[in-house]
């Protein structure tokens, strides 16, 4: 799910092939040396040692072709990984284009304006459609993070000031999981994403959701949730489009109830985890910056219904 | 002194019989009993013993928090320690473990062992050595201070700037950190240079480079290495701690700063580190391995070509750290290229070591246990430098607990295990008391097993997507088991430690006598009582061969013409260490603590107020003229 | 043999080296600095008791902000935490960097409703007149709390060494760790502030 090993990315692909090779040279070196050491280990007990020019000639043979033929494979090893690195273009054509912002600790998502849907925003959840080149315009507003899904491709650092591109090319539709690689603070282990490749006409479908509003209820809870959460603070850090409220400090939540996970990673997203999670978030991931906002048992309710309905 | 004393004739050797001489030269060098004398001594070998239990304890407080960390991480969302205490452990037993264990105590067995090794009587400038001692004290005494005010950096022990910056790290912790480095480049540096002037201008007669043992090859390599690579991270952590107290704009992207900036000078000094670390264990193992397997190191000239190549190449492939921020393709080819050709080198030695015991005979000592050891963890360590060394291998696994596995591969296998061989090797030469041999074979066999057991699945981890530095993970990722797995494993390799810490304390005082050469070992060190006088060598030694003490010479050569009542050495030329000139060497002091304090206080203070580097300097001032005031004794007026 | 006098001198240094150990623990405990990341709901309850004079101006903090050690003011991850808050909450719209625009500044050593934690507290919390709106609804008590020590130590005349030190921005003024108010203070006399926008 989160590993090198589960390639399903084109990059992951080439990765795991040069890998594979790459291990399998070295172990055998390294079997080797451990062969020759126990044999010379064992080979003059009770024997007493040799000196002198006679006996180091054809010694002094095999350490000159020894060290030859370790330069042959470190540069077979260097044009491996170089020929590798060129492997890893899939192209110059690119069908969509993400910017992705880290931030202490979640990911900003933005997707641009493509053939296959419009301009929105979300957060610690990416949908890319099957056999297309996506590009990842990574770029941080606080520290350096590191964008990185195994499964998919290496990682690639997000560097404030700086923006790094790294193309994603899913060839099997599922869902990777991602984390951040640079330790960024705090809640560096709670700094996770997924990642959903489907085809292209659920992504069309699902990116056409996204770029939608945010429901309005008719539920009278999920109502009363409503208006809890835009007269309590949460509406001062977090934006629910359609709504007035339109905090940037936090993620967008305006489809968070479709989301697979909360809290960049740290939960599957459930009524009673969201509930869980608005009640006390210094307990589940100490440090992060949402604070926690005294609610009633009814007003907590009620603010985790709406929630969970915004799809 | 009085004028009756200037005109009396110089005492020399030459006239004296050995008795008359031990006692003036015992009298001249000696350190004087108490508190004070203890404080003041400037004897090598006192400084280095100390330098080196110093430094194991910290090894010891590190691997306290090694193991407070595979607790925290045996189970997936465990609450036992929170992760602001645990991003200050890791970082501290980075800081604790670069910083203050592994440097210093190769600095400290150099120290130790390279004016016994080359026959002389004491380090080029033993004041500053002293100097060296109390910063690194008082440095070390103050990382660890801040863990137990709860103010320990947490930023890591690499402090990446902008999360160790201004803005995201707030309070005196990494001002702290940085500060703490500043003490550490202070006494490394002092080192450096004693052992390089040691070497260059202190060998006994005869001793001409081409017969200087390994070991000291691989400290002069180590000391130049310190010497260029610390001043990159001198200007990192002061331009660190400038931008958080001051507000310069070094790393701030805004101002035209660079947050990369800083990586690139701290691996600049942090690639070349690791060789610091590196280098004078492989200098251990090539002096080691021709007393245990009968016969002369195979490969002498080739050994030492490699610890000077690997020195230099050490500081072309730093950006190897950072193959993953966004690099140039060029630029990611030529540094692959380099770390790549690094392994040649490396490979060199370790097929020398081979040859060396293929034409041997081996004699199953505990220091050659910890050598064959050393062998089989190292190059597997090196095995998976070559791996990460590739750009695209890199992506997947840097930052993960792959490179955590990889350099613990490199670091606890390729020096620590020497070092335990060498702490074996010479323990009789400094206390005059054998280690057990049976204690030690459990100690090997325990670090050895419990180090593969903990270290080696972390490999599998780092594959399956496991990132550094993370203080917990989720249940549902597949990483539960393997943790566990490692954390008890850690356990052996505590105990492990634990035996050999027990060893070491009880030979210390109860070890069977070791005499001058236990191990019939062919180098000068082993030439001096165990443990060896104040003066080191009642003669200085004439070196006629690579192997100064070969068992068939029953009486090593001398030279004489010193004077005994006052500290004098012979100084050599730097190539054939041929006699020019006899030198004095100074006197015990009180100063180079007080002004060690002095700069204590200056550097800490610093933190809190910038005023501190005016009104501090003064007792720094102080401190030094008192220090370099002639006093009229003999070694001032020379 | 171990004469008396060693005898005693050994004793003394064992009580010496006791006394030494545990003022050192004593004062290790004293100096911690934990770092508070989860406020107890409770605490977080009492802390809302800011009590305000009847003029708006000045006024007593509760007890347990005392008992916590004035936690806003002092500590350094506190003000950092305030020192973000205040970029999230649009604070700079009117104010600025600390030097003031459509609102009034916080480094002229000029306060209008004085420089007491409780009056900026009420500020932030209830709003004042004139355009500062309230915030009541928008944060939580910790926070407020957070970002009223910052704005204290913005304009405070001396530095704390626990002040926040420059962002990664563009400067614009010297970092609060340097005390900006101090400098614009010590430049002899200057005009009474005619920019302070209507008085209350």
């Amino acid at each position: 799910m989160q590993s090198a090993w589960d390639a399903q990315g084109h990059s992951a692909e080439v990765l795991k092939h040069l890998m594979l090779g790459i291990i399998g040279v070295c172990t055998l070196i390294w079997l080797l040396v451990v062969l020759m050491l126990f044999a010379a280990l064992v080979k003059r007990r009770g024997q007493a040692p040799l000196q002198g020019e006679h006996a180091e000639r054809k010694t002094r043979l095999v350490v000159y072709l020894s060290v030859a033929v370790t330069t042959i494979i470190v540069a077979g090893l260097t044009l491996a990984s170089f020929f590798a690195t060129r492997d890893l273009v899939v192209g110059r054509d690119m069908d969509l284009t993400v910017r992705i912002k880290g931030q202490q600790w979640w990911w900003q998502v933005t997707y641009e304006g493509s053939s296959f849907g419009p301009r929105f925003q979300t957060a610690n959840e990416l949908h890319i459609p099957v056999g297309r080149n996506v590009r990842l315009e990574l770029e941080s507003i606080d520290v350096i993070h590191s964008f990185w899904v195994p499964s998919l491709a290496g990682k690639q650092d997000m560097i404030p000031g700086r923006m790094n591109v790294l193309t994603l090319r899913a060839e099997r539709p599922g869902v990777y999981r991602g984390q951040c690689a640079e330790f960024c603070g705090l809640q560096h282990s709670h700094m996770a994403l997924m990642v959903v490749a489907q085809d292209d006409d659920q992504y069309r479908r699902w990116a056409q959701a996204q770029a939608l509003d945010a429901a309005v209820p008719d539920d009278t809870e999920v109502q009363a949730g409503r208006a809890v959460f835009m007269r309590k603070p949460c509406a001062a850090c977090h934006t629910v489009r359609g709504t007035e409220a339109q905090g940037s400090s936090g993620p967008d939540l305006t489809h968070v109830g479709g989301r697979r996970t909360i809290a960049a990673g740290l939960l599957e997203t459930t009524r009673g985890s969201l509930a869980a999670w608005t009640a006390d978030p210094q307990t589940l991931k100490p440090g992060t910056n949402m604070p926690i906002v005294p609610l009633t048992s009814e007003e907590l309710q009620q603010v985790s219904a709406y929630m969970e309905t915004l799809k | 002194m009085t004028g009756v004393d200037r005109i009396s004739p110089d005492v020399l050797d030459l006239d004296l019989q050995d008795a008359e001489v031990e006692r003036h030269l015992s009298r001249t060098w000696g350190t004087s009993p108490g508190f004070w004398g203890a404080i003041a001594t400037v004897d090598h070998k006192v400084i280095a013993r100390r330098y080196i239990a110093t430094a194991f304890v910290f090894l010891i407080l590190g691997g306290l928090l090694a193991l407070a960390m595979r607790l925290q991480l045996a189970r997936p969302e465990s609450r036992l320690i929170d992760p602001d205490r645990y991003n200050q452990i890791f970082t501290m037993h980075g800081t604790n473990m670069m910083f203050l264990f592994a440097v210093p105590v190769m600095g400290a067995m150099a120290i130790y062992l390279v004016p016994l090794m080359v026959g002389t009587r004491n380090v080029a400038f033993p004041r500053l050595n002293a100097f060296s001692y109390w910063i690194f004290l008082i440095g070390g005494s103050l990382l660890w201070l801040s863990f137990a005010l709860d103010a320990a950096p947490d930023v890591g022990w690499f402090a990446y700037v902008p999360l160790s910056g201004p803005q995201y790290s707030p309070g005196k912790r990494t001002d702290l950190w940085a500060q703490m480095i500043t003490f550490t480049e202070v006494s490394a540096l002092a080192i450096a240079i004693e052992v390089v002037v040691t070497v260059f201008k202190q060998r006994a007669p005869g001793m001409s480079l081409d017969r200087i043992p390994v070991l000291v090859w691989a400290m002069v390599v180590m000391s130049f290495q310190v010497i260029m690579a610390m001043p990159s991270i001198m200007f990192a952590s002061t331009t660190l701690i400038l931008d958080r107290l001051v507000g310069t704009q070094f790393y701030n992207p805004a101002e035209g700063g660079d947050a990369l900036l800083w990586q690139h000078l701290f691996w600049f000094f942090g690639h070349p580190e690791v060789y610091i670390i590196f280098l004078p264990a492989v200098g251990m193992v090539s002096s080691m391995l021709p007393t245990f397997v009968g016969r002369p190191i195979f490969g002498y000239l080739a050994l030492v070509m490699a610890l000077i190549t690997t020195g230099i190449l050490s500081f072309g492939l730093w950006v190897h750290h950072m193959f993953v921020v966004g690099l140039p393709r060029m630029g990611e080819s030529f540094f692959t290229a380099s770390s790549m050709a690094i392994a040649v080198p490396a490979g060199i030695q370790i097929f020398c070591w081979l040859a060396t015991l293929w034409l041997g005979r081996p004699v199953f000592r505990v220091p050659l246990l910890f050598i064959i050891g050393f062998i089989v963890t190292f190059v597997m360590g090196g095995m998976t430098g070559v791996m990460v060394a590739s750009v695209p291998f890199d992506t997947q696994v840097h930052d993960t607990y792959f490179v955590v596995a990889h350099f613990h591969y490199v670091l606890v296998g390729g020096a620590v295990f020497p070092l335990l061989g060498a702490i074996y090797y010479w323990f009789p030469k400094m206390t005059g008391r054998m280690m057990s041999e049976t204690l030690g074979r459990w100690a090997f066999g325990l670090i050895f097993v419990g180090f593969h057991l903990t270290f080696f699945p972390m490999h599998i981890l780092g594959l399956q997507g496991m990132p550094r530095r993370i203080y917990t993970y989720q249940p549902e990722l597949p990483w539960s088991g393997l943790n566990l797995f490692i954390s008890i494993s850690s356990l052996i390799l505590a105990l492990g430690f634990l035996v050999f810490f027990v060893d070491v304390l009880r030979s210390w005082r109860h070890g069977l006598p070791a005499g001058p050469n236990p191990w019939g070992a062919s180098t000068l060190e082993w030439a001096t009582p165990s443990p060896p006088p104040p003066y080191n060598f009642l003669r200085i030694p004439v070196v006629q061969d690579r192997n100064p003490l070969r068992p068939e010479d029953k009486e090593l050569p001398v030279a004489a013409g010193l004077r005994v009542d006052r500290r004098e050495l012979l100084v050599t030329s730097v190539v054939e260490a041929l006699p020019e000139a006899r030198e004095s060497s100074p006197q015990n002091s009180i100063w180079p603590f007080w002004a060690a304090l002095a700069t204590s206080f200056m550097l800490v203070w610093s933190i809190f107020s910038p005023w501190a580097v005016v009104w501090g300097a003064i007792p720094v001032a102080v401190a030094l003229i008192a220090w370099f005031w002639p006093k009229g004794t003999p070694e001032d007026e020379a | 043999m171990v004469g008396p006098v060693q005898r005693s001198v050994r004793l003394i240094s064992a009580y010496a080296a006791c006394a030494a150990a545990i003022g050192l623990a004593a004062g290790i405990g004293w100096m911690r600095e934990p770092r508070q990341y989860r406020t107890d709901p409770a605490v977080s309850h009492d802390l809302e008791n800011f009590r305000l004079m009847k003029n708006g101006i000045g006024g007593a903090p509760p007890d347990v902000y005392f008992a916590l050690g004035k936690p806003y003011e002092t500590t350094a991850y506190d003000l950092s935490q305030g020192k973000r808050l205040y970029s999230w909450f649009g604070c700079a719209a009117c104010h600025g960097t600390g030097e003031g625009g459509k609102g009034p500044s916080f480094i002229d050593g000029w306060w209008l409703y004085g420089p007491s934690m409780v009056s900026i507290v009420a500020s932030i919390r209830d709003g004042r007149p004139h355009g500062m709106p309230a915030f009541r609804d928008r944060m939580t008590t910790d926070e407020i709390g957070q970002l009223a020590g910052y704005i204290k130590a913005l304009g405070a005349y001396a530095a704390t060494n626990s002040a926040p030190s420059r962002n990664d921005d563009k400067h614009s003024r010297p970092a609060e760790n340097r005390a900006p108010a101090a400098a614009l203070f010590e430049q002899g006399p200057v005009p009474m502030h005619p920019d302070q926008g209507p008085s209350p």
